[in-house]
């Protein structure tokens, strides 16, 4: 079997990292649990954001753990296509925003 | 990429699986996976051997044919399936539910609406003054004239109409039921819709059933209901009582399905890390007794699929005894922690 650097059982396994941490692991726990409880959004509308961003970040854990939730939650394939679109936008932007940065500095070193 | 459509009951192309043996089996040597079986769960709970607390609701499944191939269907139900409840055999049924401790009557099948002799039986338990459920699937009622009043009929006999509707878009839905059935069980809504079902004040109760299109476990059943009540208010005008989320059930096509994607381990692991003792102790085979097309009793449709008649002598409808029924252990298996995971699952959704 070829070797990779992610393993998808390891998603199963996050909780472990409070082993050789106890206080910070449970606070954080304590804290993610809280930021997905249905709030002023919803906790569909907050899973639809966890899969953009896991995109954004590329994490192969969340994004398969957020597909999941956002199906299991009722979100729409063109919902979960569209929300990833939004986080590619917002990538592809924060690039593109950077041209501006780029002509400035070349026309200061040009004539 | 696209799986291609079945379009045969497992029976029919004598798949493994159509045998109850060979997926009890299967059921059974899942334990490397698990912690405990469910007999052993329950054990822990002090709920074993699980016992019954009465017998409100018989619910009778009229036979296996369908209109409709589901892909999870726990039934195997399809066109090709012939096993049809006799009127010989409804007239049995109504022997036993002259026992006024049974006040619900819940018709299932495949397609309980094509059995030939379903109105006359509907019609017969009505008489009876008892309360009649109907797990109709929609899309039987524009599947041919015939069955183009089936709204009116139910309205005259006050049945109350559980119908599958998996998701409020096309693509899921088709995707679990056939190609085309979300545009046809649209149609059944609104013609049920016509009639009064599912109209505030009207009496006439009309709840679908939401089960998950793969291998995962429903979400909160009130959150699922909202979206569905705005989705198909706002795309088609809509309306409905509740949503029963149900889980599905490692059996029979399902089953199948989960092997198919490779996801069987990982589906029974999820269902037996989300055991909730709560919903255990409400499952719904603790009030209630399922009769087959062939008259045999057993203790829900899931077991009446895996062939586990009910535990004693009182196996079928002729020897019905309720003293009996109500002393009995009921079997359990594996599958059983598919009604137990989360907030629980049953015929009329979750149950903690
Ligand atoms: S799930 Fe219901 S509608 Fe679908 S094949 Fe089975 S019995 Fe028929
Ligand atoms: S599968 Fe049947 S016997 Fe098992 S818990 Fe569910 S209702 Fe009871």
């Amino acid at each position: 079997m070829s070797k990779t650097y992610y393993n998808e059982e390891d998603l199963g396994k996050f909780g472990e990292i409070s082993e050789w941490q106890p206080e910070l692991g449970k606070k954080f726990f304590d804290y993610y649990g809280s930021v997905f409880k249905p709030g002023a959004l919803s906790a569909r509308e907050k899973a639809l954001i966890a899969l953009a961003v896991s995109h954004a970040v590329q994490c192969p854990y969340c994004i398969d753990a957020y597909t999941k939730d956002c199906l299991t939650k009722g979100s729409d394939e063109e919902q979960m296509m569209e929300a990833i679109h939004v986080a590619a936008a917002i990538k592809s932007g924060a690039v593109l925003v950077h041209g501006v940065q780029m002509m400035n500095k070349a026309k200061k070193l040009s004539m | 990429m696209a799986v291609k459509e079945k379009i045969k009951s497992l029976k029919y192309r004598a798949h493994q699986l159509s045998d109850p043996k060979v997926q009890l089996e299967i059921l059974s040597n899942t334990s490397e996976n698990m912690v405990k079986t469910f007999a052993e769960k329950l054990t822990d709970d002090g709920l074993f051997p699980l016992k019954p607390v009465s017998i409100e609701v018989l619910q009778i499944n009229v036979g296996y044919m369908c209109n409709q191939v589901c892909k999870h269907c726990h039934v195997d139900a399809g066109p090709d399936r012939k096993e049809i409840m006799t009127r010989e055999t409804m007239l049995l049924c109504l022997d036993v539910l002259k026992n006024p401790a049974i006040s619900t009557v819940d018709l299932t099948g495949g397609a309980p609406e094509m059995n030939p002799d379903f109105r006359w039986f509907v019609e017969e338990i009505y008489k009876l003054n008892k309360h009649i459920i109907v797990r109709s699937n929609l899309t039987i009622i524009t599947a041919n004239k015939k069955y183009n009043d089936l709204p009116q009929f139910f309205k005259k006999n006050e049945v109350e109409v559980v119908s599958s509707l998996p998701y409020f878009a096309a693509r899921r839905t088709d995707a679990q039921r056939g190609e085309g059935v979300f545009e046809q069980s649209i149609k059944g809504l609104q013609m049920l819709n016509e009639v009064g079902y599912g109209k505030a004040d009207s009496g006439l109760t009309l709840n679908l059933v939401h089960n998950p299109s793969g291998a995962f476990l429903p979400d909160d059943q009130n959150e699922l209901e909202k979206i569905f009540k705005d989705k198909l208010s706002d795309g088609w005008g809509i309306t409905f009582n509740s949503l029963f989320a149900i889980t599905n059930l490692p059996v029979s096509r399902f089953l199948e399905h989960l092997f198919v994607r490779e996801m069987y381990d990982d589906y029974l692991v999820e269902l037996v890390n989300a055991y909730n003792p709560i919903a255990a102790a409400s499952v719904m085979c603790r009030s209630m007794i399922s009769v087959s097309w062939d008259g045999f009793l057993y203790d829900c449709d899931f077991n009446q699929m895996l062939k586990l008649k009910v535990q004693g002598k009182a196996q079928d409808l002729k020897s019905f005894d309720e003293k009996e029924l109500l002393s009995r252990n009921i079997i359990v298996n594996q599958h059983c922690y598919g009604c137990t995971a989360g907030a629980g699952s049953s015929c009329g959704g979750t149950v903690a």
